[in-house]
């Protein structure tokens, strides 16, 4: 009776029987007597008198009991009213090139009007692990066109690096910047982004600025908006990692998956194990929080023998601001790094608001230098950091006991973080900057600095591209703020 | 291996948790095989005929109805020759050989058909043998001499062994009161191997981490927790004592990490030569790699069979060390599955068995006189993930109690790029005495002082920056501007060490010293100019950069020219006016 055919996976029954009636409903719960022959985690079509077919995923089967878990939600079914069949294998969606330039739901159905995903092959939405003996180490940058992850907490490809965010602040903007300017230097780039919870506000400005980049084809949009159904949250960012994995892994391409917000995705997933009357762990989350969300990250990376990879930036927001929260807290345990955005540098009117300091990119030393983006790369940024360590204990020790207190150095810091906040970290959320114009004014910052400062170059990178110390907020590197200088568009 | 066994039936499933009817003849902790796939599943109780088993693998289309069979024996491990330089999953299933996607069934559990070359050793057919008597020897292709025991469970006369040459993976090497023994041989991962004395640590297991082996050292055979939030250095520290520890096998347990990290610690150990054998520092190693996408349940099998293997070349007279990345991962699978089979929970949700499983696994570091009668250590070195950074949750405060040592991370320190961000603030080692008695032995008496003087100074400084905080640097008398400055100094010259660096990365005992040794003159240095009337402010300007520098400027060995540093700075502050 299943018109799918099936990819491999456990046998089919040999016909799907109805099973009628249920004997519990509420919630995204089902539970359906008298079953034979059902398997853990495989889908349940179930219908109504309508005629309406809802899908539904096993979560436990005892005795003759099936505990369904329905991906639309129960709202409207009469126990008495619905049937259930079963069709003997695990959630899964046909992959292929279809989904590129396309607008989806959470389940993989057609948002944009046109016609539904059809192709023979199909995968299954969980994935399956990768054997960590087959990975291979994640060495290339992908380039996000803007310059403060360009140049400090490079993106590399087959990496996971979140952005943690609070309400109120960008991150969807970020985000949405992100998959419409990314690129790995002319290779074969294709970007899936998953949206999860978001409202219609947020999706509609997120297709509009996304919409050229889907026309051409590179785009994949997964958007589960604020009142889909919570099971089907949950489902969101498998559909999308699974037509990411097939992208990288069968058609050699490099795809970057961005997964906003984590957040709400957290608690669906909490939702969903409290109808399941599961014991709560840390505020509530399950107790498999971390398992469930590295099922996900772990999605990403490249594999040996393989030309493609997958690449992750996951958008979560903070609740309340604090980084120890499980959401985040699981997300920095399992992710390469994390980008901080910060209230405190959104005040100031930076955008992107970025808290360099909590910020890290862990594979970013494999990602750059010599060959990958330029060889005083690394050394740059190491520098740059240290240099914003160091005006924030300036800044710091000027509050407390007063700018008097203040070395004439410490005061030169302090010019050196508004230059840097000014003109490296500050852009426009449709300017997509060039590697080279990065560096341009990466060093024009640390130019503010006397070359003494700059303990962490070598001599030739600071006889190369030191431009002398700029002590005026007018100065140079100052006017290159206003208009960008249009750079080459070799990518170092 | 299930040939004669009973099969019963599967009646429930929910998620990694089976339960079973009709299956006889079956312990605790035996495993059985479920499904059409037989995914392996262990037992944790049987009740009124009822086995709840916690499967190995996904579950995902396992049926009521489904046939479970039993394997006979609990959750075992092949231990062998072909273990060092290998990666293998939580069970031991080697994942070298395996597909890139891991679908259930996917692993084989028994090693390919692989042939060593077996010398045995000299001993007349009727000798009687005891437990752990050399049969012969393997040497392998890095030139590792891997011995072949008599295993534990046998005793008696030789009646066979045989001559020497290649042999298979499953080829009888000798026959012993009637037992055949093979090159391989099956130990439940649950249990320990037995040794026949448990000794006292006594030398320190040098790592070349100057925090560890200067402050809070670690002797072989005993145990370390490493806590510390999410980037704060964990797997850093743990990569760093795979490459450098004095030892002759690592096994790293990669528990519910990530895929990335341990690929690249492999590429790193793959690239690096172990000084002593000359051979690539991955064939030392056993790396059991069960990451956090992999099967949950397997990370609770990952820490026993991590730790069995240790114990197996332990009994061949080996100095081993177990790092687990992370132990929390393991304690989260028990809690999961515990909450799963409705048991019910203590502390933030863990089983209340959670302090025990973590002392007895703690207990099993040892260094044993063996049955072989040779002397060998398991010495354990467990990383700790509290949630929310917070060490008082139950996994970090339970197993501080049973460890010997603790190397805290700090996130502060971490952000300040303090690495590696070993506290020493909230850090021990119980074992600090006796290897004190140990460096007096190797001619340094002066560590004891040397540590004692620069821990106290480092306290010092510590309490000195809170006041500077309040009153600014002015306010402090000489003294004790000099105490924070030679606590900048220990921090950046010693505690602050680069495992990018070449020539930082691993430091010797000797240089260890000698970079103490500088740091501490260089502060009797200053203080004699305060006492010669320079002012503090005078003695701050200083440029002291040579001593900073120092770790990374001489080789990882040359304390002769941490020395001929040190004199030169000496004396140019002795030309200080
Ligand atoms: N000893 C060290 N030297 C240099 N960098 C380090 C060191 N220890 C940690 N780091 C930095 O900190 C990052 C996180 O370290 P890691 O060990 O992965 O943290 P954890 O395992 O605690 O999450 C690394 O990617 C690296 O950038
Ligand atoms: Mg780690």
């Amino acid at each position: 009776m299943s018109a799918v055919p099936a990819s491999g996976g456990p046998p089919e029954p040999l016909a799907p029987l109805e099973y009628s009636g249920a004997s519990q409903v509420g919630g995204p719960l089902l539970v359906v007597h008298g079953v034979e022959g059902v398997g853990w985690d495989e889908i349940a079509r179930v219908r109504l008198p309508s005629g309406e077919l809802r899908h539904g995923l096993v979560l436990e089967v005892s005795g003759d009991t099936a505990i369904v878990e329905v991906l639309q939600g129960t709202g409207g079914i009469d126990p008495d009213l619905v049937s259930t069949a079963f069709e003997g294998r695990p959630f899964d969606i046909p992959v292929g090139d279809g989904w590129l330039g396309r607008v989806w739901n959470g389940m993989g159905e057609p948002l944009d009007g046109g016609p539904p995903m059809l192709a023979s092959e199909r995968r299954t939405v969980n994935g399956s692990p990768l054997n960590p003996s087959q990975r291979d180490v994640p060495s290339d940058p992908v380039f996000t066109g803007v310059s403060v992850i360009d140049s400090l907490a490079t993106l590399v490809r087959g990496q996971k690096l979140p952005v943690f965010s609070s309400a109120g602040l960008p991150h969807l903007q970020l985000a949405t910047q992100i998959a419409a300017q990314a690129n790995v230097a002319g290779e074969n780039f294709k970007v899936v982004v998953a949206a999860m919870g978001l409202t219609h506000a947020d999706a509609a400005t997120m297709r509009e600025v996304l919409e050229s980049r889907a026309a051409s084809g590179d785009l994949v949009l997964v958007l589960d908006t604020a009142d889909d159904p919570v099971v089907q949250r949950v489902l969101t960012p498998r559909v999308a990692l699974t037509i990411a994995e097939y992208l990288a892994f069968e058609r050699d391409q490099h795809v970057l998956v961005i997964l906003a917000d984590m957040t709400s995705y957290c608690e669906a997933v909490r939702e969903v194990s409290a109808a399941r009357g599961e014991v709560p762990g840390r505020r509530a989350y399950p107790g498999y929080l971390y398992s469930d969300l590295a099922s996900l990250y772990e999605r990403c990376g490249r594999i040996r023998g393989h030309a493609g990879s997958v690449t992750l930036v996951p958008v979560l927001t903070m609740p309340g601001g604090d980084i120890t929260h499980p959401v985040p807290d699981l997300t920095g345990y399992i992710t390469e790094g994390q980008i901080v955005l910060s209230p405190d540098v959104q005040a100031s009117g930076v955008y992107p608001p970025v808290d360099v300091l909590s910020t890290l990119s862990r594979l970013m030393r494999k990602g750059v230098g010599e060959g990958r983006t330029r060889a005083d790369h690394m050394a740059l940024a190491a520098q740059i950091i240290a240099a914003l360590a160091r005006s924030r204990a300036a800044r710091e020790l000027a509050d407390l006991i007063g700018a008097d207190a203040l070395t004439e150095t410490d005061r030169i810091y302090l010019d050196f973080e508004d230059a840097f906040y000014r003109d490296l970290v500050n852009q426009s959320p449709d300017e997509a900057r060039t590697m080279p114009e990065t560096f341009e004014r990466a060093w024009g910052v640390i130019s503010v600095l006397p070359e003494r400062e700059l303990t962490m170059m070598p001599a030739a990178s600071i006889a190369a591209h030191y431009r002398g110390s700029l002590r005026k907020a007018d100065g140079p590197a100052a006017e290159t703020g206003e208009a960008p200088e249009p750079s080459g568009d070799d990518h170092g | 291996m299930s040939v004669g066994a009973a099969t019963g039936r599967v009646v429930r499933v929910n998620g990694p948790l089976v339960e079973v009817a009709g299956l006889s003849g079956v312990a605790a902790l035996d495993v059985v095989e479920v499904g059409p796939l037989r995914i392996p599943a262990e037992v944790v109780s049987i009740r009124d005929g009822l086995l709840t088993a916690e499967a190995f693998e996904y579950t995902g289309g396992l049926r009521v109805g489904d046939v479970a069979v039993s394997s006979l024996r609990p959750l075992s491990a092949r231990l062998g020759p072909g273990l060092l330089g290998g990666v293998f999953d939580g069970l031991l299933r080697p994942l070298a050989e395996a597909p890139t996607w891991l679908t259930p069934g996917a692993l084989a559990e028994h090693p390919s058909g692989a042939s060593w070359p077996f010398a045995p050793a000299s001993i007349d057919v009727g000798t009687v043998l005891s437990p752990g008597a050399t049969l012969g020897t393997v040497t392998t292709g890095s030139g590792f001499v891997h011995r072949v025991l008599v295993p534990p469970d046998v005793h008696g006369a030789l009646t066979w062994l045989a001559g020497p040459g290649a042999t298979g993976d499953d080829d009888v090497v000798a026959t012993v009161a009637g037992r055949a023994v093979n090159l391989w041989e099956e130990w439940p991962v649950r249990w320990p191997r037995p040794v026949r004395e448990r000794l006292r640590p006594f030398a320190p297991l040098v790592t070349g981490q100057r925090v560890v082996d200067l402050f809070f050292p670690i002797a072989h055979g005993a145990t370390a927790a490493v806590p510390g939030g999410f980037g704060t250095g964990k797997t850093m520290l743990l990569q760093q004592i795979v490459k450098w520890a004095d030892v002759e096998v690592v096994v790293f347990i990669g528990c519910g990490e990530r895929g990335n990290e341990l690929a690249d610690a492999m590429a790193d150990l793959t690239a690096l030569n172990d000084p002593a054998t000359g051979a690539s520092l991955r064939e030392r190693t056993v790396v059991i790699a069960n990451t956090s996408n992999m099967p949950v349940m397997a990370r609770v099998a990952s820490v026993y069979t991590g730790m069995t293997v240790a114990e197996y070349f332990r009994d061949m007279g080996y100095r081993v060390v177990v790092l687990a990345d992370s132990t929390s991962r393991w304690a989260e699978a028990m809690r999961e599955f515990s909450s799963r089979s409705g048991e019910l929970p203590a502390e933030e949700g863990y089983p209340a068995s959670l302090s025990s499983s973590l002392a007895a696994f703690y207990e099993r570091a040892s260094r044993v006189t063996t049955l072989g009668g040779t002397e060998g250590s398991v010495t354990l070195i467990g990383a700790i993930s509290p949630a929310g950074g917070d060490m008082t949750e139950p996994v970090t405060s339970q197993t501080v109690r049973y460890v010997r040592c603790l190397w805290s991370l700090d996130r502060d320190l971490a952000y300040a790029r303090h690495y590696p961000a070993v506290t020493w603030r909230h850090s021990f080692s119980l074992d600090d005495a006796s290897i004190a008695n140990w460096h007096a032995t190797q001619g340094r008496s002066g560590w004891v002082e040397a540590r004692a003087q620069a821990l106290a100074l480092l306290a010092e400084a510590d309490r000195l920056s809170s006041v500077v905080e309040l009153v600014g640097l002015g306010a402090l008398p000489a003294r004790e501007r000099i105490v924070l400055l030679t606590g900048r100094l220990l921090r950046e010259a010693i505690l602050q060490q680069s495992a990018m660096s070449e020539n930082d990365a691993y430091c010797s005992p000797a240089k260890q010293a000698a970079l103490l040794d500088m740091v501490l003159s260089v502060h009797d240095k200053c203080l004699s100019l305060i006492e010669g009337g320079l002012p503090a402010s005078a003695v701050e300007e200083i440029d002291l950069s040579t001593v900073t520098r120092a770790r990374d400027e001489t080789g990882p060995d040359d304390a002769e020219g941490v020395t001929r540093l040190r004199d030169e700075v000496l004396a140019r502050m002795a030309s200080e006016p």
